[in-house]
């Protein structure tokens, strides 16, 4: 390895700083591809007959994708001693919080066009609808608070019991998708298995 | 939408007669009814089978009902044959255009029971044969709160069920859905719905000049993700009792239990009349999306009142007289 010193950095150039530090950037312009498919989709080959509820739907997917994957994190790091994974945490739970709100500026903005008083209704008449609103209402204040700003400001115990607010939330995530389901179970029945395994680990941490 | 998805089901699009070429050859048909009629009239009687050849029209449709509101325009072909609640094929949208190919709608029969004079199996083209093809074309709406326009080819209901005379003691009819999991995906699993799929109708519903027994779309033979070869259009119902590639018809004199009331009978009931003031628990129905041909302007088009009985209760209020709509939903 060269030893070259450059001002900005007091270290020398190694490859495991290297992937250290391009592991964030990467894993940042991966969570964007989603989001991007979505755009390019609509923009060349279209989103089939109905583009409104494809879209939603597939941020909904894509939303409760990143609660799971963000929830995989401490699992992963307990399971395979990978520290370095808990430096992505935050950002996989902020991609979770964005795709949930473009999900429901979706069903708000496009779908709905602002209609409050049909959301209004939706939201008290349609328990998955309910249910999905509750979840984004308890993301909320995790996404917040979740600058380092925020973390001090409320002390570490606290701001750890604020954000246990994401594991009814990931429920609220699941149910919501099994309730707006009609008939044939499989997928959110997939999600609701990978959710329980992620509690399943961190439950047997805690007792074992 | 710039470029279409593809997908091996797909008719060529050199098969599908654009929307617009289409309404004007219907114009010039119309037009040239002595040329049309003189060609059904130089057909061997009793020799041709109702169903062109593979990708062709159908030659004798006349022009039947076509009430439509202002911004009523036919649902285009691409969206008509690819968006599909068909859960014999899958229960994906895009499923049974994806999975309906192995299906094979030719020759295909229909049993006839229950209280009727003239019980029996008949074939496919023996029932519809007797019968002049019409052209109607329906507002479709989903339970789902989304809605097509679409111009159906087929016959009226009243005609079949006359021809078996129904008895006195008939009070209903009640259709089934084939039942043939070797060529219907979603039928080998039974977590799904229970097969076979079930439908019917109080007889004086299915006497009302609107329902339709469909066999083909867009003047051409229903392909398989929209019910072939035969299946049943009542415009003023939701679209799940619009019970496709049936098989079986029975007149009988309880309430059929249908399958999606069986399903969950808090949400879908027995009648299923468009509503916009009697919500599903699930989808509002006051507000519907229409859909086109997909694309941004679709995306920027906003929802657009449900109306009651689907905007056929001139035609159809008469029979529900008396009763309680919110009651019986």
């Amino acid at each position: 390895m060269s030893a070259e010193i450059s001002p900005a950095s007091a270290g020398a150039f190694t490859w495991d700083r290297a992937w250290r530090g391009a592991l964030k950037p990467v894993v940042f312009v991966l969570c964007l591809m989603p989001l991007l498919w979505l755009i390019v989709r609509a923009l060349t080959v279209g989103l089939g007959a109905n583009p409104i509820e494809a879209g939603i739907r597939y941020l909904g997917d894509w939303a409760l994708r990143f609660v799971l994957i963000a929830l995989a994190v401490t699992p992963l790091r307990i399971a395979t001693g990978w520290n370095i994974v808990a430096r992505l945490r935050r950002m996989l739970g902020l991609f979770a919080y964005f795709h949930v709100v473009v999900h429901i500026f979706g069903y708000v903005g496009v779908d709905h066009f602002f209609d409050w008083a049909a959301i209004g209704n939706d939201i008290v008449k349609r328990t998955y609808i309910t249910v999905g609103m509750m979840a984004l209402v308890m993301l909320t204040p995790l996404a917040i608070t979740s600058t380092d700003g925020m973390v001090r400001r409320l002390g570490g115990a606290a701001w750890r019991r604020l954000h246990q607010l994401v594991y009814p939330a990931a429920v609220a995530g699941v149910i919501h998708y099994f309730m707006m389901i009609k008939a044939g179970y499989q997928e959110p029945l997939l999600y609701a298995v990978i959710l329980a395994a992620l509690f399943g680990v961190r439950i047997y941490k805690k007792w074992a | 939408m710039l470029i279409r998805h593809k997908k091996p089901s797909d008719v060529a699009s050199h098969e599908i007669t654009p929307e617009s070429v289409y309404l004007d050859r219907r114009r010039f048909i119309q037009a040239s009814g002595l040329i049309a009629g003189s060609m059904i009239l130089g057909a061997p009687a009793g020799q041709a089978a109702v169903m062109p050849a593979k990708g062709g029209q159908f030659a004798d449709v006349t022009k039947g009902y076509r009430k439509l509101g202002e911004n009523d325009t036919p649902t285009p072909f691409e969206s008509v044959t690819t968006y599909n609640n068909y859960y014999e094929f899958g229960t994906g949208k895009e499923d049974p255009a994806e999975n309906a190919g192995p299906f094979k709608p030719q020759p295909w029969t229909v049993t006839v029971d229950g209280l009727c004079a003239h019980p029996g199996t008949v074939g496919f083209d023996d029932l519809i044969k007797p019968h002049a093809l019409e052209e109607r074309i329906y507002r479709m709406r989903c339970v789902e709160a989304w809605s097509m326009v679409i111009p159906w080819v087929g016959i009226p209901l009243a005609e079949i069920v006359k021809r078996f005379e129904p008895l006195g003691a008939a009070k209903y009819i009640r259709f089934e859905t084939i039942v043939r999991p070797a060529e219907m995906v979603g039928q080998r699993s039974a977590h799904i719905l229970p097969w076979p799929y079930v439908e019917g109708l109080r007889l004086d519903e299915a006497m009302n000049p609107l329902a339709l027994i469909a066999v083909g779309l867009y003047g051409q033979p229903l392909l398989n993700q929209n019910g072939a070869p035969l299946r049943l259009v009542t415009p003023w119902k939701y679209g799940f009792k619009g019970v496709k590639s049936i098989v079986r018809i029975s007149f009988t004199e309880v309430e059929p239990k249908n399958t999606w009331r069986e399903m969950n009978a808090s949400e879908y009931g027995f009648y299923a009349n468009v509503n916009p003031k009697v919500d599903h628990p699930r989808w509002t129905q006051a507000t519907e999306r229409r859909l086109g041909g997909g694309g941004l302007a679709g995306i920027l088009e906003p929802r657009r009142r449900t109306l009651m009985f689907n905007g056929y209760e001139e035609e159809v209020a008469h029979l529900y007289d008396g009763m309680s709509l919110t009651k019986y939903y």
